[in-house]
């Protein structure tokens, strides 16, 4: 197996089939840039990816300072060397021409260079104008999924102890918050119950909205291997559109959007009537089996069928598959966390890993995915609206174990309340309590929902808005102060994947111009500052990513994210290490709950929970009356009706969601050659049913409306469930002429400008999955055949209707055993 | 007329004065999305406590009262009370705040009736009437905890940043 693949073509590449309980064999992709040969690489410089959750372990090849190449890491149980399309062609964004590499400030209305030290002190005045005249509540902290973990946690010292704002988020808010609430409702604390070796023991694997062809493509090669190999996994699929899992699996079930509370309550309900439950499992281990029972008992696979629109006997089949499996792998993803009742229905899928006992071992696992790279780091570092170390706000003793490690009084830390999440954050903005927001490596301006409202609150003269990115992106250019940052490969720090597997990412190549680190930016605005802790020192004791690790190792210490036996010499080398790592764990941790829940018992949760329907908090003694000794717990919830459903002049549902080829904004992938011609604009799927019904061809342009706004787009018909339309919501305006918004007179691109503002009560996660919309045509395509990739979930109904996606000379990968390689060692490869 | 079938009267005004001043607060406060769709979602079980309540009524014999003669709509005495309150500021975040508080008390009053409607049931080995309020009446209790924790969360950035 040593070969060239057109991964662009074949986003997953060649198979490498194994048996059930076997180790999975590893595949060593390699690209480097045309001309350049292994023996000219002169450096490896090891990192993982950057571009969604799955934390691809990779070296960034190097030479004369540039990065010329990628190629994944054979010893890293994540990837064993894998890597997926973006992993492997979008480090090329790095020096794209347009990169920032010098501060801006707006004068007279117009964004205009300048050097640090202007940039900075216009921060700091605006900060201390504010404190002095409104207090901490009028600054907020916007952030990424995709910083490092040493960066999430020196903002989230200098945001909650510095100036003392409860308002600090990340978009993880849109990707991963629901994954989080979940985690926290049945087991009193977050943190991933499974891992992805899993994969190597389940017999049934259930993907619940998680297009994990595409989203993790590493993790689909690996299932790829396992249905090629002896005693293949049986899988189940819960997805409204035609994905890949869907095609290989078992039972595919295609629900109406809004409708998951009411399958898996139906779900449960059979494997409840079926007796499919481990009696013991439950008795010993969970509380709250009565009413989950109780809340079932009415939900028969019919009465669903009516609500969900899927046949009842398909259901019956898959609580068959689920009921019966010897060892049963759940993973969830946004087709739940941004749907109605996004919370109520992931616990749903807790519960039946409850109900089963399949927790703890091999093969027996959930996975509450995240989307985002770092995300999990947010969540950890409380960058995400928690507090760090998976401290619980309400828990006085909490905070004052905080505030013991940062050496501040424990009122110095805002916590009346629950931290400000990010829609509530821009409701602040929008009726002018916030009124500076600073922006870390993400862009609202295209990723929220209805778009021209988060346009109208970031252009608001009273909200001074600082934007830090590598590009100037949509939201970078409604900023008051643009500051350039450097990114993955140009600076060193650790990150978390969706697994608890954490990954040394060593610098390669310098930044451009004069952009720096995200740290060296937060730790300079934090000595600007002067915060000081109790006793008149400074508040950020570290200084560059090493120190600044060590100071959150001393953090997380005997919570569950316990990185205390991790260190940057540990990580260098060699595979990366699973948390909880401590003393007793100095290996890592492959799965949490092997031996019952640990983290929920009263003092040691991170949440005393919420009501699944209101969002409403549960106080100390209601969650101590409940759940007195800590076991997993068994939550009910209703079905409710979605908030917003066809009629007659918004007939169809519609969903936004991703492609395989790009990430979030486009902001690296649409810079990538390989990536962005895969994938080159927007575009609309419909049914063959619908498109035939409305006289609708594939490639003719049509417009998408709801009663926020419209964006057209060329048309693909596809498999996708009828009634329904998906659009994606990668495509914005950096690269049209309306810079950050559609141009006068033209019409919309974006996907957020049809979506609606409405989020979970209880991860407060917005809703993308959850719309009704119009669909007409605008021109007829005359044979231009839609940008859609062909290869994915997005393959045309008919075979043929559209040339196929291919990447051609410039995609070849090299796949096969890791490439020999004699020259001096470096950079830890 | 006993004094239970005055209590499901009074219980039945007052889950359907709730839904409406529940569908008032989700009309009037849109811009706070959160509040607008859960106070909607909510209004919804007090209708449902309405209905049963003047099934449970008719069975006993006492249908409920008809509907007010245009009473003052409950968003006009909503805004009454907090424009009074507040005096000449009309600032969105502290009518809400006001809002909330009066759902919070009117949802109180009713689960005081919840309770009362229980114990009868109890004394009176009525078990439909009691099923009626184990069934609803921790779904007040819910409508009073979400209240509670909405002013809760809303409260220091209302009252404390300007």
């Amino acid at each position: 197996m040593d070969t060239s693949v057109d991964r662009i073509a074949d986003p997953w590449g060649g198979r490498t089939p194994y048996r059930r309980h076997q180790p999975w064999p590893a595949r060593v992709d390699t690209f480097l840039e045309p001309g350049t040969g292994p023996e000219s690489v002169q450096r490896w410089v090891q990192t993982a990816s950057i571009l969604h959750s799955d934390g691809d372990a990779m070296d960034i090849a190097v030479r004369d300072g540039r990065m010329v190449g990628v190629r994944g890491r054979v010893s890293d149980r994540v990837n064993r060397g894998r890597l997926g399309p973006k992993d492997l062609f979008a480090w090329q964004a790095n020096s794209a021409r347009d990169r920032l590499t010098r501060p801006l400030v707006r004068r007279a209305g117009r964004l205009e260079e300048t050097d640090w030290d202007t940039a900075m002190d216009r921060i700091v005045e605006r900060s201390r104008e504010l404190l002095a005249d409104r207090g901490p509540g009028s600054i907020g902290f916007y952030t990424s999924g995709q910083l490092f973990l040493e960066e999430y946690y020196t903002l989230a010292v200098l945001a909650r102890a510095g100036i003392g704002t409860g308002h600090l988020d990340g978009n993880t808010r849109l990707c991963t918050a629901t994954a989080a609430e979940a985690l926290k409702e049945s087991f009193g604390c977050d943190g991933q119950p499974g891992t992805y070796d899993d994969i190597d023991h389940a017999d049934v694997i259930a993907l619940f909205g998680h297009n994990l062809p595409e989203t993790q493509p590493v993790q689909w090669m690996r299932v790829l291997d396992r249905l090629a190999g002896g005693d293949p996994p049986r899988l189940v699929c819960v997805d409204p559109r035609p994905t890949a899992a869907a095609r290989r699996a078992t039972v595919h079930l295609a629900p109406r959007l809004g409708t998951n509370v009411a399958l898996l309550n139906a779900l449960l309900h059979e494997i409840i009537r079926a007796g499919h439950i481990d009696h013991d499992y439950i008795a010993a281990h969970t509380v709250g089996f009565e009413e989950l029972a109780r809340e079932v008992s009415s939900c028969t696979p019919e009465w669903a069928a009516g609500i969900c629109d899927v046949p009842a006997a398909r259901i019956r089949e898959a609580a068959e598959v689920l009921g019966t499996a010897d060892r049963l792998l759940s993973t969830v993803l946004q087709g739940v966390y941004q749907s109605h009742q996004a919370t109520a229905a992931a616990v749903q899928i807790n519960n039946l890993h409850l109900l089963r006992g399949m927790l703890g071992r091999p093969g027996a696992g959930v996975l509450q995915m995240n989307g985002q790279p770092t995300a999990q780091n947010t969540r950890e570092c409380g960058a995400n609206g928690d507090l760090p170390g998976f401290r619980n706000w309400q828990n006085d003793r909490h905070v004052a174990e905080l505030a013991a490690v940062w050496n501040v009084e424990p009122e110095t830390i805002p916590h009346h309340a629950p931290p400000t999440h990010a829609m509530q954050m821009f409701r602040f903005a929008e009726q002018g309590s916030i009124r500076m927001l600073w922006i870390s490596g993400t862009n609202p301006a295209v990723s929220l929902p209805e778009l021209s409202r988060i346009r109208s609150v970031l252009s608001q003269d009273r909200l001074f808005v600082v934007v830090q990115d590598l590009f100037l992106t949509e939201t970078a250019r409604l900023a008051d102060v643009v500051l350039p940052a450097a990114t993955w490969g140009e600076k060193t720090g650790t990150f978390t994947n969706a697994d608890r597997t954490v990954h040394l990412s060593d610098k390669a190549v310098e930044p451009p111009g004069q952009a720096r680190p995200d740290l060296d930016i937060f730790l300079d605005y934090a000595a600007r500052m002067d915060f000081r802790d109790r006793d008149g020192g400074p508040l950020i004791g570290w200084h560059d990513p090493e120190s600044a690790f060590e100071a959150w190792k001393r953090c997380s210490a005997g919570r569950p994210c316990d990185y205390t036996g991790i260190s940057y010499a540990a990580l260098r080398g060699g595979s990366g290490i699973q948390w909880p790592c401590g003393e007793d764990t100095p290996e890592g941790t492959p799965r949490l709950y092997t031996g019952g829940i640990t983290w929920a018992r009263p003092d040691d949760c991170e949440s005393y929970g919420r009501d699944l329907v209101t969002g409403a908090a549960t106080d100390a003694v209601e969650y101590r009356a409940a759940n007195p000794e800590g076991k997993g717990m068994l939550r009910a919830a209703g079905y409710l009706p979605p908030h917003e459903e066809p009629d007659d002049r918004y007939p169809f549902q519609l969903t936004t969601g991703r492609t395989v080829y790009h990430f979030h904004t486009r902001t690296k992938t649409g810079r990538a050659p390989q990536l962005d011609a895969a994938a080159p604009d927007v575009w609309v799927e419909a049914s063959a049913a619908d498109a035939s019904a409305a006289d609708l061809a594939e490639g003719d342009v049509v417009e998408v409306r709801t009663p926020r706004g419209a964006l057209r787009g060329r048309l693909r018909i596809t498999g996708i469930r009828p009634g329904l339309l998906f659009v994606p919501f990668h495509y914005g305006y950096w690269d049209t002429p309306g810079g950050h918004r559609p141009a006068d007179g033209t019409p919309g691109r974006a996907a957020n400008e049809t979506t609606v503002t409405d989020w979970d009560p209880v991860s407060k996660q917005p809703l993308f999955k959850t719309a009704a919309a119009a669909l007409t045509l605008v021109e007829r395509g005359n044979g231009t055949p839609s940008p859609a990739p062909t290869t994915t979930a997005s393959a045309p109904w008919r075979a043929g209707a559209a040339p196929p996606t291919t990447g051609g000379r410039s995609a070849l990968v090299r796949q096969g055993p890791a490439m020999p390689w004699t020259g001096p060692a470096g950079g830890g490869a | 007329m006993n004094g239970t079938t005055l209590v499901l009267r009074a219980l039945h005004h007052g889950e359907r004065r709730l839904a409406r001043q529940l569908t008032a607060v989700a009309e009037h406060h849109r811009a706070e999305h959160e509040v607008h769709h859960v106070a909607t979602d909510l209004a919804r079980w007090s209708r449902e406590h309405a209905n049963r309540l003047a099934e449970a009524g008719r069975v006993r014999g006492h249908p409920a009262e008809a509907p007010e003669e245009h009473p003052p709509s409950p968003l006009t005495a909503l805004r009454e009370g907090a424009a009074h309150a507040l005096g000449d500021r009309p600032d969105p975040g502290l009518l809400l705040l006001w809002d909330l508080r009066k759902l919070h008390l009117s949802a109180s009053g009713n689960s005081l009736y919840w309770e009362m409607l229980a114990q009868a049931a109890q004394a009176a080995h009525d078990g439909e009437l009691l099923q009626l309020a184990s069934r609803c009446h921790p779904q007040t209790l819910r409508q009073m905890k979400w209240t509670n924790t909405m002013v809760k969360v809303l409260s220091p950035q209302v009252l404390t940043t300007p």
